[in-house]
């Protein structure tokens, strides 16, 4: 067995016995697609499908980072182990990022039963890390009950969260804007649960009242049967709201979700106990309606795709001779001789060896 | 056989003194530098940092200590860490700390410590030598 196998045997087996640091390491692997990321997530897929995850997201400044704090706390107070995510925004023109979420997490830092993780997004632009699903699957398999995913503060195209928790809770504040501009960054689809914080502030309970108009009409256009948000479904199977893909609720069913409008103000904890509900609510509708299966199960399929993508393209253009192969084709390509096409075409089926990857496997 | 990948730094500001300017600053230069900077605020305990260290599985913990207490602060944390299995990470910081004690806290472990003045170039380039340092051994 290699050094690296050897080293990867240990580190499973201090994260069966649930040491931090090899949690740590563990995400740290899978965050930088070090040699065993895949070996290391085979070995814990099993595990997987026990932790409840809670996606909060909203505008920068709405204290997504004091509600999560205080939903570990009300967990921890239950009994229940949570681990976070939390994700920052990596600079664009320097490649560092400058990880704050930790601050507001101070009155948690130190409870064994509590695992906060900050991740930077390098580059990625759907509000989350690429690996944020990855990292969180890594978390549930350590046997967290409960995993948070807190996004970057999202402005109108930030929804991946959608497609990494079971459960989307959307804060906002009475600053973030009129009803219109959730509606506008597409927040509307996401959003499982809403939560107007700072609820002391001027404005909330306007705020409140629009987002509960925006969502009853949007309810009754599902049930109607014509909701728009429905059409490109087919196009955006992999994209739309997990929910979105169970089907449309039918008519006088009772038994579609109707997200609510709740208020808080995160920081003296008001209405953290109505937000827990409200999860606990969610969860028995996902798991009573079949959306909660279907939801992991499409999860599970993207990511087939992803690791597909992944595996296509590193073995195609990490390959020495494809790369010579291509470069003899520009003379043809530069005289018109040929197309970009017909070359793709030749590439792709003179690799089909390449695609099985017979030589790569032994390295992961 | 290791990608290249941002530097992870904790940067913390021990014990009770309230100036966390200097932390600032130097969080902000490492960032600037492409590092990812894991800012967790004032009046940390030792604890509080060797926990958010493990955690956050860092390369470095970056201290900022202005108060006095460095010849208490730095030994405990780099003693939680051992503990934690983690005495492959960097302590390193800064603050008025004499030299003497500099030297002290060296042989105990501790990385390299930089006064009041230093530039955060100076700093940047420390830990990016360091680890690359590490890197190669790694490799």
């Amino acid at each position: 067995m290699t050094a690296n196998g050897v080293a990867a045997d240990r580190l499973l087996a201090d994260f069966t016995a649930r040491k931090p640091a090899a949690l740590a390491r563990a995400i740290s692997i899978v965050e930088n697609h070090r040699p065993g990321c895949d070996r290391l997530l085979a070995a814990l897929h099993g595990r997987t499908g026990r932790a409840r995850r809670i996606g909060i997201t909203g505008p920068p400044g709405a204290g997504k980072s004091t509600l999560a704090t205080q939903l570990v706390r009300a967990y921890r107070s239950q009994g229940l182990t949570v681990g976070v995510v939390a994700v920052d925004p990596t600079s664009t023109f320097t490649g560092g990022a400058l990880l704050g979420d930790r601050i507001r997490m101070e009155q948690v830092a130190l409870d064994p039963g509590v695992y906060i993780r900050s991740l930077a997004t390098r580059g990625a632009l759907g509000g989350l890390s690429a690996t944020t699903r990855e990292i969180a699957d890594v978390m549930d398999a350590y046997g967290f009950d409960r995993v948070l995913i807190e996004t970057v503060g999202v402005g109108q195209s930030e929804l991946e969260v959608a497609r990494t928790a079971d459960s989307c809770v959307v804060v906002l504040v009475p600053e973030s804007g009129d009803a219109i501009q959730t509606l506008k960054a597409g927040l509307m689809e996401i959003a499982d649960i809403f939560v107007v914080n700072k609820a002391d502030r001027p404005g909330a309970d306007r705020l409140r009242s629009e987002l509960k108009v925006m969502v009853q009409m949007r309810s009754s256009r599902v049930r109607r049967g014509h909701d728009e948000s429905r059409a490109p479904r087919s196009g955006f199977a992999a994209h739309a709201h997990p929910s979105d893909a169970a089907g449309p609720p039918s008519l006088g069913d009772g038994s579609a979700w109707l997200p609510p409008v709740l208020t808080a103000a995160a920081a003296d904890g008001t209405g953290v106990p109505e937000l827990l509900s409200a999860l606990d609510a969610h969860h028995e509708y996902l798991s009573a309606s079949g959306v909660l299966v279907e939801r992991r199960r499409a999860r599970l399929r993207a990511r087939v795709v992803d690791v597909v993508d992944l595996r296509v393209r590193s073995r195609l253009w990490q390959d020495p001779d494809t790369e010579a192969w291509l470069d003899t084709q520009l003379a043809a390509l530069e005289s018109g001789g040929t197309t970009p096409f017909d070359v793709a075409d030749e590439l792709l089926s003179r690799s089909a060896r390449l695609l099985t990857g017979e030589a790569d496997d032994l390295h992961r | 056989m290791t990608a290249s990948r941002p530097i992870r730094v904790l940067v913390a500001k021990p014990g009770l003194d309230g100036h966390d300017r200097g932390a600032k600053v130097v969080a902000a230069a490492l960032r600037d530098a492409g590092m990812e900077v894991v800012y967790t605020g004032l009046h940390q305990t030792p604890e509080m940092i060797a926990t958010a260290a493990v955690q956050e599985d860092v390369d470095v913990v970056g201290l900022s200590i202005l108060s006095g207490a460095h010849m208490t602060l730095f030994p405990r944390v780099l003693q939680l860490l051992r503990e934690q299995g983690r005495d492959d990470v960097l302590i390193t910081g800064g603050g008025i700390i004499p030299q003497d004690d500099m030297d002290a806290l060296h042989l105990q472990g501790v990385g390299k410590l930089f006064g009041p003045g230093t530039s955060t170039s100076e700093l940047v380039r420390y830990i990016q030598d360091w680890f690359a340092q590490r890197q190669r051994q790694e490799a």
